[in-house]
């Protein structure tokens, strides 16, 4: 580490208590995702909270294709790799054969709400016992900043040039509110991580979503806003504000359903 | 159970699966599939195992992939049409070395190309086992779950109508097959290790991806399955003059037709691949150096045939005596399926220049 | 409240995102930049500990200690 004190405090740190570093679960803290991306913040939460519900000895990840792709390498459970919009078919098959097993997705908006939108609606209308989540940034990153079934109205990206425009691209599909209509979905809740309020609330969301998974309530979603500035075009500084001025008013936070 | 039953083959198959040890099964009505679904809804939760009717094929194989994952024996089953959604799925799991096991019953035979060179992406194959009875049909569901952990690789099962419909005596054998090595690459949670990953983009131990290797490491195993794993069912192969090939129930049919090509004086033989992958190369590559003629009997536009002049190299004429043919439906057997017409056949083909015995 | 961070200015990619988040604004962004080529984030006097750059921060870069409230204990 190559710490830089403030002058006036001895290096040592004596007398402090380490109060927070990132976590165990995390085994490498470097990793290829841009700057200011919001997906590794929110990772971080999940982990924490798999550590601090003492679940994760038992817990089985299923992970879509997008650039969090790049996470498994980095996460301290197991993890099954699927295919882009098909974690969810294939969490179903894990949480049933293993049902003492903690298991949940971690998706993107192009990979649940484009290509797997079926899946996932299809899972929480068996009340599959798996949390879904979805780190939403309403673009394709990996592949360079596309339209996804996410992308709000006015967006630009390269294949809504311009803008999202109803006329031509059509709406977006806001996924909470759909999954949420589903009997069989027990909690859906959405939260972002621009902010450190944002952040709290994430991690009470993800919890309060692992908890119904852990009493066998029934399907949980979790839809994470997260930032892409780089398929937002605009600087990493400038993520946040982005979120809250462009994403929030098609994307409330809150809980939907409980 | 070591009792002899009258079954239809889907369900024997699906018998033979559970008794095999196969505790999932998540599949998509659709005919001549259908049955194996049905007698799985029934039969697997006796067991303790889990049958899903999936909303769709691709997360049917969705699902099979998350159980096998886990390290349970698990299985799905379509037709052609629904083996097609399938494949990405199929190229994916088997780059991620998960052995699921599978059965495409045909509608006729036209998925062989389908099947041996596989409908999805990248160096990937199956196994693929082509039974001609129903009671191969069981001997070959246990074969696939063995030779699927084995190697890690998925195993397809090619049935066609007959198979799916006929009913046949069976019996089923306890496996005498081998203890295979404990599933360490299965995603059991990380207790007492460090976090595993199974994916189709490289090994499993974490901070490292590398596809390179992940992909090149299938060349060696495709080699050595098809030096120990080839099955090949063969007769009347000594004396003869012509030798048809056909696989699957068709098989049976061209035996017949060999019998009584054999009654009229002609000397015929033939060979019944088993693995359809490994094909049986060698065995028709020493056919052709001292047989005159070959034929293929195969109820598509010719496919296998691709296979067999390619292991005959032009030693020999390879003619395709068969063709595509269905019932007014569709879905079942048509007019060409019949031993008269394979004889017919024979007879046209036979080489002149041999002598009528 | 005696406390500080320590940033690991070699994972940092200049997102400069725990600027602005910090309550005593304590960090600024240095002028030269690390290997990959970014700026980091330097601490100046004051820290509070309340750990909110370490919760934005997108590449792990902190670590946070402080005094301990009495009412939290030692870990």
């Amino acid at each position: 580490m190559s710490a830089i004190p403030p002058a006036g405090l001895r290096t040592q740190h004596s007398g402090l208590q380490k109060v927070f570093s990132p976590t165990d679960l995390l085994l490498n803290s470097e990793h290829s995702l841009c700057p200011g991306c919001g997906e590794p913040v929110a990772l971080r939460t999940i982990l924490e909270l798999i550590h601090d519900l003492g679940v994760r000895d038992r817990t089985i990840c299923v992970a879509g294709i997008g650039c969090y792709t790049a996470f498994p390498m980095i996460m301290d459970v197991d993890v099954m790799q699927a295919l882009h919009g098909r974690a969810p078919s294939v969490a179903t098959g894990v949480k049933r054969v293993r049902p003492d097993a903690f298991v949940f997705t971690m998706q993107g908006d192009g990979d649940m709400i484009s290509e797997g939108l079926q899946e996932v609606i299809h899972s929480a209308a068996r009340g599959e016992q798996f949390t879904a989540i979805v780190f939403n940034n309403a673009v394709f990153g990996e592949t360079g900043g596309h339209m996804t079934a996410a992308t709000v109205l006015g967006q630009h990206t390269k294949t809504s040039v311009g803008g999202r425009n109803r006329e031509r691209h059509g709406n977006p599909i806001k996924i909470s509110e759909l999954i949420a209509q589903l009997d069989g979905t027990a909690y859906v809740a959405r939260a972002a991580v621009h902010t450190p309020s944002a952040i709290k609330l994430t991690k009470q969301y993800l919890h309060d979503a692992f908890r119904s998974q852990l009493d066998s309530k029934g399907f949980s979603l979790v839809e994470i806003l997260t930032m892409c500035p780089t398929d937002w075009f605009v600087t990493p500084d400038q993520g946040p504000a982005f979120l809250e001025t462009k994403l929030i008013p098609t994307y409330p936070l809150g809980v939907i359903k409980s | 159970m070591s009792e002899r039953v009258l079954m239809e083959g889907s369900a024997a198959m699906a018998e033979a699966a559970i008794r095999a040890g196969c505790r999932f099964y998540a599949g998509y009505p659709i005919t001549p599939s259908t049955e194996i679904l049905e007698y799985m809804s029934v039969r697997l939760p006796e067991v303790g195992g889990t049958c899903m009717n999936a909303e769709s094929e691709i997360e049917a194989i969705g699902m099979v992939w998350g159980a096998a994952g886990c390290g349970v024996r698990a299985m799905t089953a379509s037709t052609g049409q629904g083996i097609s959604l399938m494949q990405e799925s199929f190229a994916e799991l088997a780059n991620a070395q998960i052995p699921v096991v599978t059965i495409n019953m045909c509608r006729g035979q036209g998925d062989y190309f389908q099947a041996t060179r596989g409908g999805g992406h990248g160096d990937y194959r199956f196994i693929l086992l082509a039974p001609a009875s129903a009671q191969e049909a069981v001997e070959l569901a246990q074969l696939a779950f063995y030779l699927a952990e084995k190697w890690r690789n998925p195993v397809m099962i090619m049935g066609d109508f007959l198979l799916s419909h006929t009913s046949e005596i069976v019996e089923f054998p306890p496996s005498t097959y081998p203890a295979l090595p404990p599933k360490s690459w299965a995603i059991t949670g990380a207790k007492g290790r460090r976090g595993i990953t199974l994916s189709p983009l490289g090994p499993s131990e974490k901070l490292s991806t590398d596809l390179a290797t992940t992909l090149a490491r299938v060349i060696d195993k495709h080699a050595a399955i098809k030096v120990e794993e080839v099955r090949v069912d063969t007769g009347y192969l000594d004396d003869a003059e012509l030798v048809v090939v056909a696989f699957g129930f068709p098989g049976r049919f061209v035996k017949y037709a060999a019998r009584l090509a054999r009654d009229k004086g002609m000397r015929v033989g033939y060979v019944r691949p088993i693995t359809l992958w490994p094909f049986p190369s060698q065995v028709i590559a020493d056919i052709a150096d001292r047989v005159p003629a070959i034929a293929v009997f195969e109820l598509n536009a010719g496919q296998m045939i691709e296979d067999v002049q390619l292991a005959v190299l032009g030693r020999a004429p390879v003619h395709a005596i068969g063709g595509i043919s269905h019932d007014h439906s569709g879905f079942g057997v048509g007019p060409l399926l019949s031993v008269e017409y394979i004889l017919k056949r024979i007879e046209d083909v036979y080489p002149r220049k041999a002598k009528v015995a | 409240m005696r406390a500080t961070v320590t940033i690991d200015r070699e994972l940092c990619k200049g997102c400069a995102l725990c600027i602005p988040v910090c309550p005593p604004k304590v960090l600024v962004m240095s002028e030269p930049v690390n290997t990959k080529g970014y700026r980091y984030p330097l601490l100046l006097e004051g820290c509070t500990g309340c750990e909110l750059c370490a919760k934005v921060c997108p590449d792990f870069c902190f670590e946070v200690y402080r005094e301990l409230r009495p009412d939290e204990a030692a870990s």
